[in-house]
């Protein structure tokens, strides 16, 4: 045994788990899939009194595709949201994220709620999440709000949710133009690792290839995962070329503000930035093109 | 101190087992000191090198993980699940001696776990759906080569036996 002593509850429902949220305040601790907790408290760097466990409440596993959104429930194993192929048509980037995330152990297990709650800045659901302005669905006792992913992601390992808020779904913006593209790319140590830096961007473009509408971001960047909308607005209205693509790179690599560390310097991690980001602004282009 | 200690029901290699865990005892110090199933190996006890896969309702999961209190109620495979009733090795671990897919031993039950899972999902894998089902399972000794190999084995065996 490595984690120290806690007492341990299953869940039945939403409404059980907030009440136990709403009695034990920051003293308890949710765990979904419990990928980056488990080794947390195995170092004991997280230490709760109270161990809420939601991965039996089937109302927290879903995937819904709606007109504009697709909903997922916050305890959707991470495996079921990959292998959804309404969910990938209508958000590709999702599926794209995926394929960087940990291995097939790790995502039988985890889940889709828990590693965006999680908030590590270099992780990939978080980068996906931050670039389609994913809305998030925190309850609590009191009831239901819902936040937007730029506000949500507060800090390094830090959301906008609440101690006695659990996060019930996830709404991923579906962006219903015709000609859409888009791309993740990451350089990491290992494969499965999280990232050193990570791009994410999705394109829309007109039947004459000028864009109609761009976002994109980094992860590993910055204490949170970060967007540029500013820089994706000035793309809008002519062509992706590579040029374009380059500039809008170098402009959101000048903007943000890498930390060093034992993996990758400071500087590594800007010229990281410029690369990625107008590789995967030119390959969601491109998939847009062939739309 | 004393903990509170959980009741559990669960089904292990087929066969119903019940225990009373402190919430804090993993799944795999469970399976290992309990059961005594030692085939299931504790590697980095973080995440990290999947010696300790196992097969949770099917799918592979690491056992390192996850505590025995949140198994209650699911089915767990072991590497000791994997042998034929009899006890004879399975296809998948009898081509693993036959290509020198193991040296040490540490990381075989989790690759042989992990690899199982793949053959049960896709009994033809691509050499890229092998080394994808394997990315997770850490192997100091092979290069990893020669398990790709015995994967590939038992994967033809099986297809070659369905045919027959």
């Amino acid at each position: 045994m490595k984690a120290a002593p806690f007492e341990y509850i299953s869940a039945g429902s939403i409404d059980e788990a907030c009440a136990l949220l709403a009695r034990h305040g920051e003293s308890a601790k949710l765990i979904a899939g419990g990928q980056s907790l488990v080794p947390m408290m195995a170092m004991r760097l997280v230490r709760p009194a109270w161990l809420v466990d939601i991965n039996e409440i089937a109302a927290l596993k879903f995937i819904r595709v709606e007109r504009d959104a697709a909903r997922v429930g916050a305890c959707t194993r991470q495996c079921v949201v990959e292998r959804d192929d309404a969910l990938a048509a209508q958000v590709p980037l999702l599926r794209q994220a995926l394929a960087w995330v940990g291995h097939v152990q790790t995502r039988n297990r985890g889940t889709i709620g828990g590693s965006l709650a999680h908030a590590d800045p270099a992780a990939e659901l978080p980068l996906a999440a931050q670039v389609l302005g994913a809305r998030f669905v925190l309850r609590s006792a009191k009831g239901a709000r819902t936040v937007e992913a730029i506000r949500f992601f507060a800090g390094p390992m830090s959301t906008a949710a609440q101690p006695d808020e659990c996060l019930e779904e996830i709404h991923w913006p579906i962006w219903s133009e015709q000609r859409t593209g888009s791309a993740f790319t990451e350089i990491a140590v290992r494969h499965g690792d999280f990232a050193i830096v990570a791009a994410a961007a999705q394109v829309a473009l007109d039947v004459d290839g000028r864009c109609t509408r761009v976002a994109f971001g980094l992860g590993g960047a910055g204490g949170t995962p970060l967007v540029f909308p500013g820089i994706a607005a000035r793309l809008v209205g002519a062509g992706l070329d590579d040029r374009a693509a380059q500039e809008a790179a170098n402009a959101a690599a000048a903007e943000c503000e890498p930390g060093g560390d034992l993996h990758a310097t400071a500087e590594y991690r800007r010229h990281l930035a410029r690369v990625l980001v107008a590789r995967v602004l030119r390959a969601a282009g491109e998939k847009a093109k062939r739309q | 101190m004393s903990e509170t200690l959980h009741t559990v029901a669960i089904e292990v290699n087929g066969k119903p087992r019940i225990g009373a865990v402190p919430a804090r005892l993993s799944l795999v110090d469970w399976l290992r000191e309990e059961l005594l199933l030692t085939g299931t190996h504790i590697g980095c006890e973080h995440g990290i090198c999947g010696a300790c896969s196992v097969l949770l309702d099917g799918e592979p999961v690491r056992s390192c993980l996850m505590y025995a209190v949140q198994a209650h109620g699911h089915r767990v495979t072991t590497v000791e699940g994997l042998a034929r009733p009899d006890g004879s090795l399975s296809v998948l671990q009898d081509s693993f001696c036959e290509t020198h897919g193991l040296q040490c031993g540490y990381c075989t039950s989790g690759m042989l776990i992990a690899a199982q899972a793949l053959l049960d999902a896709n009994p033809d894998p691509t050499v890229e759906q092998i080394r994808g089902a394997i990315g997770g399972n850490l192997c100091r000794c092979t290069g990893y080569q020669q398990i790709i190999q015995a994967v590939q084995l038992a994967a033809q065996r099986t297809r070659e036996a369905a045919a027959s």
